[in-house]
């Protein structure tokens, strides 16, 4: 076993906590997981290590979301210690105590944007940006790459990396025009300031491992060697499994195997994957043994049936004239960012979003500076039915003298009371959160 | 009176207890070629001192099985694996005996793929013409649903002597360690067996009997009958005797240290609240990682005879030992020879102790006593490094609980018990590290054969529930029985507990000695589509190991 590698697992089924008594993020969905990872003895191998989570702290949230009103009302213990978890991963490899780690935690994040005024999608803080942007503040502004392969459009993740020229954000999921939340198209490739580094890749219903495995040999890992990532994260959602009862897709454990030893992440963070019992447990098992690099081979669910899951071929015809359309779209990055307007004029972005788990509406217009030195300076004016509405200026991580300064500027000349109940200052590199 | 023996690799050591006065006690070398031999020979000298009606039982803690195994002296195994899909066969065989068959058990219990009968004779056949005597059956999550072994056992358990069956080792989930555990079950079967036939044999010369137990590696006693079923759990009885023997010299209520100081190293232990620690897993053995239950115990590679070198700049201390401390006519430095240098004990050949440390004392540029200073304090340090890296492990285990993160309990010990032959002058130093009290309790020597003589018995039992199956499952027992749907929490622990007893009384428990504690107590609601299906409970307890109720804290003394 010359190829294994050394692989730290976070496992936190948070047995005492669900979002309500019958929803689906409830106690019982990691169960038959941890039943088959202790069953097949997976935390004996040698090069297997399993840590604790640690606990993120309001800090490393802040670094990140616009909590509404704060921090500490959005993110609740359960919250704090899925990112905690994510952390941990993150700390193991990048000190070199593991070659790669797997956050096996819940509740999950991908759904949660920056702006919070409660839950959408399950998720209330994003928990891979939160260990993204403590991966800087602890080691550096690294590139890093996230690939999503959850079923659902990681619009959350999205919307916090969408300006980020430094993070490349590619998100494989169900079309958007088949599924929650309903984005995630093409055309959706970043800000201004960052246009590429968003990358989506709808695919069809009854998507089948042929489906998925050409899309990551043939887009997603072309893609990931031009853009070097100094750390690849999956964003590992198992909702794309034939047995999930929400979505349409086909993938199967074996699928996520293959994938994760193709993809060789650095650190996978677990999404969503609502199928608790016959997928959840045998898909975990087939990733922690892809990420340690120990034969998969034998990994399949009792039902599996590759007879029954053989993709359709007028699936298989249409993901192969989008594959190569979206390859050539992304090598078109450059002349798109030469398409954007003059530096030190504004962009802005108008948006209505939906709290589905916590049925909240929130109208947004966020304005970004463009700015050839840094992802630029970012205001963002959001009202939500909760009455809420508030103001936050946010200078992004790698933020330029320039734009900070004008971010200063702007918070200093803006009161909360009259039009905005908050008004928050952030400054991700000095870790600044100020609220007004 | 009770008896207590400890047949350990170097010395046997028995005691004859009147309550928790020590009568006698009687030390010979044990004869490896022959454990037998030097049980009897300690048995007939303490029953030198009392007459066999006068003795209530007698404990003894072996290496048997541990030496069989250690020296490979155990029997070939057939092992008959339904492992279904997972992990790959190679990770999971043991050696050439062992075969895969049809059949696959889900996490739930439910039989995906039933055993294939002529498949099974086919591969017993095979076995058979090998010349194999003794099998172990092991199915995946066979500690859900035990139907998968027993269907293979229907189909060939009639042509081996010897049958383990994986579900019976423990409840616990781990389909490999299940599988090592099971071989060494069957593998210490024979030999274990001709040693309790051996006692029996010997019993049978008095008129007057008295029971029999046998020290398990969870310091815990069963009826020596009843051990002939589960040969592997008393496997590292050795280790457990020490603690055993601890506590009972010691009083211990609270939470606390336990070192033995021996020549090359230094076995470390540790108590909850009186209790001693389990290994979380099972014990391992060789290159065998199992489930069977097992104090939790780490070893160090420090102990009085540990060599000392100087090397770039400081001293090293062990893990090897070349031989007894110089005083006592060994070939070079120890930390027994810097314990004599200062003073701290008046043993051993105190020049000769001084003519070995003084080429290291010079090298490193110091003051003889200097030198013996910087070595013993090392020695104290590195051990009390190991005590604190074991209770920061412990305080570390991984939970899966939001509770138990932010309110789980914490391990903190404030008091150490040493015994070994340097702990007089070691242990104030190392208590001082650790901020500890020290307390070095009396009869160290023969504190094993106390602690085999005056442990209860113990055993655990596992108990699921799922009541959208409407099945109950008592996991080791291999019992299944139907339940209804509104089957609550409450009954299965009632349940559960109870079947415990009935069980620890079957091994030779004394009803008085049944200080029963649920340890895992878990009930999910299975939730499909948002509706609520049924309840999937999980039950654990166990007899606590300790002493028998005579003899625990607040027995009389």
């Amino acid at each position: 076993m010359s190829d294994t590698r050394r692989t730290g697992l976070v496992f936190f089924p948070a047995f005492d906590w669900a979002i309500s008594p019958t929803h689906p993020e409830r106690e019982e969905r990691l169960l038959y997981t941890q039943d088959q990872v202790f069953e097949e003895g997976l935390l004996d191998f040698e090069n297997i290590t399993e840590y604790k989570p640690g606990l993120a702290t309001l800090d490393d949230v802040n670094r990140v979301h616009i909590c509404v009103p704060e921090a500490a009302r959005v993110a609740t213990e359960s919250h704090l210690i899925s990112a905690g978890g994510a952390i941990t991963a993150a700390d193991k490899v990048l000190s070199g105590e593991v070659d790669n780690a797997f956050a096996l935690v819940r509740p999950p994040g991908h759904h949660a944007m920056r702006v919070v005024h409660g839950a959408r999608g399950f998720c209330n803080i994003n928990i891979e940006a939160i260990m993204v942007e403590y991966i800087r503040k602890k080691f550096g502004r690294l590139k890093i790459a996230i690939v999503d392969t959850d079923c659902h459009h990681g619009d959350g993740t999205q919307d916090i990396f969408w300006h980020d020229p430094d993070t490349l954000f590619i998100s494989v999921h169900q079309d958007g025009r088949t599924l929650y939340p309903g984005t995630g198209f093409p055309k959706e490739t970043g800000g201004p300031n960052a246009r590429g580094t968003t990358v989506n890749i709808p695919l069809p219903p009854g998507t089948s491992e042929e489906g998925f495995l050409f899309t990551l040999d043939n887009l997603i890992l072309p893609i990931l060697d031009e853009f070097k990532p100094d750390i690849i994260i999956n964003s590992a959602g198992q909702d794309n499994h034939y047995s999930d009862p929400i979505t349409n897709m086909n993938f199967t454990a074996r699928g996520y195997a293959i994938l994760n030893d193709r993809l060789r992440p650095h650190i996978a963070v677990l999404e969503g994957g609502y199928s608790v019992e016959t997928a959840l447990p045998y898909i975990n098992v087939g990733i922690i043994l892809a990420m340690a690099g120990i034969d998969y081979g034998y990994v399949k669910e009792p039902d599996y049936d590759p007879q029954k899951l053989k993709q359709d071929n007028d699936v298989t015809a249409y993901i192969e004239r989008l594959i190569p359309g979206l390859h050539d779209q992304w090598k078109q990055q450059e002349s798109l960012k030469a398409r954007t307007l003059t530096v030190g004029s504004q962009e802005k972005r108008e948006r209505s979003i939906y709290y589905d788990t916590d049925n909240i509406h929130e109208e947004q217009i966020e304005t970004v500076r463009i700015c050839e030195d840094c992802g630029g300076l970012l205001t963002i004016d959001s009202m939500a039915s909760t009455g809420n509405r508030i103001f936050a200026v946010i200078v992004p991580g790698g933020g330029c003298p320039l734009c900070r300064k004008e971010g200063e500027g702007m918070f200093e000349a803006t009161k909360s009371g009259s039009i905005y109940r908050y008004v928050y200052f952030q400054d991700t590199d000095r870790d600044t959160f100020i609220t007004r | 009176m009770i008896l207590g023996i400890d047949v350990g690799g170097t010395h046997t050591d028995a005691v004859l207890l009147d309550g928790r006065k020590v009568v006698k006690k009687v030390k010979v070398l044990t004869n490896p070629e022959d454990l037998g031999s030097s049980l009897l020979e300690v048995t007939r000298e303490l029953l030198e001192a009392v007459s066999p009606g006068e003795v209530t039982r007698a404990v003894l803690s072996t290496t048997i099985s541990t030496n069989a195994i250690v020296q490979n002296k155990v029997s070939p195994v057939g092992m008959i694996l339904a492992n279904g899909p997972g992990i790959p066969p190679s990770l999971l065989a043991i050696d050439e005996n062992s075969q895969f068959v049809s059949g696959y058990m889900s996490h739930r219990g439910i039989p995906v793929t039933p055993v294939n009968g002529r498949e099974v004779e086919e591969v017993a056949g095979k076995l058979q013409i090998k010349g194999i005597e003794q099998v172990g059956i092991v199915s995946k999550f066979s500690s859900r649903n035990p139907r998968l072994e027993l269907d293979i056992e229907k189909a060939a358990g009639s042509r081996f002597r010897h049958v383990s069956l994986g579900h019976r080792m423990s409840g616990n989930l781990n389909y490999p360690r299940r599988i090592a555990t099971t071989f060494l079950n069957a593998a210490t079967w024979e030999i274990f067996r001709q040693f309790v036939d051996v006692i029996n044999a010997f019993m049978d010369s008095f008129e007057e009997k008295f029971p029999i137990y046998i020290l398990k590696a969870d310091g815990g006693t069963l009826e020596i009958n009843q051990s002939v079923k589960y040969p592997a759990q008393t496997i590292l009885s050795g280790p457990a005797a020490s603690i055993m023997g601890i506590l009972s010299l010691s009083d211990c209520g609270e939470d606390a240290i336990a070192l033995d100081i021996g020549g090359t190293t230094t076995d470390i232990a540790l108590f909850a609240d009186g209790v001693p620690l389990l290994e979380p897993q099972g014990v391992t053995i060789e290159k065998h990682k199992t489930l069977i239950r097992g104090l939790r115990t780490k070893p160090i590679g420090v102990g009085g005879d540990s060599a000392v070198r100087y090397e770039q700049g400081s001293f090293v201390i062990g893990p090897e030992r070349l031989g007894p401390a110089a005083a006592f006519g060994g070939p070079g430095p120890t930390p027994t020879d810097a314990i004599i240098v200062l003073g701290l004990a008046a043993t051993g050949d105190r020049k000769k102790a001084e003519e070995t440390l003084k080429p290291l004392a010079e090298r490193a540029g110091l003051s003889l006593e200097a030198a013996a200073e910087e070595i013993f304090n090392g020695a104290c340090r590195l051990i009390s490094a190991a005590v604190s890296e074991m209770i920061e492990a412990v305080n570390n285990k991984p939970v899966y609980t939001i509770h138990e993160l932010l309110e789980g309990r914490i391990l903190k010990p404030k008091i150490l018990h040493v015994v070994g032959g340097p702990a007089e002058a070691m242990a104030p130093r190392i208590g001082e590290i650790l901020d500890c009290t020290v307390s070095i309790p009396p009869n160290a020597e023969v504190a094993n054969a106390i602690g085999a003589a005056l442990s209860r018995t113990t055993t655990e039992l596992t108990v699921l529930a799922d009541t959208e199956k409407q099945t109950l499952t008592f996991v080791e027992e291999g019992i299944q029985i139907p339940i209804s749907s509104t089957f609550s929490r409450e009954e299965a622990r009632e349940l559960c507990l109870d079947h415990l007893k009935k069980r620890a009384l079957s091994f030779g428990a004394r009803e008085e000695d049944l200080e029963m504690e649920i340890t895992e107590d878990q009930s999910f609601n299975m939730i499909r589509g948002f509706t609520m299906t049924g309840r999937n409970i999980r039950i654990k307890a166990q007899v606590k190991p300790g002493l028998m109720a005579d003899f625990g804290k607040g027995g009389p003394g």
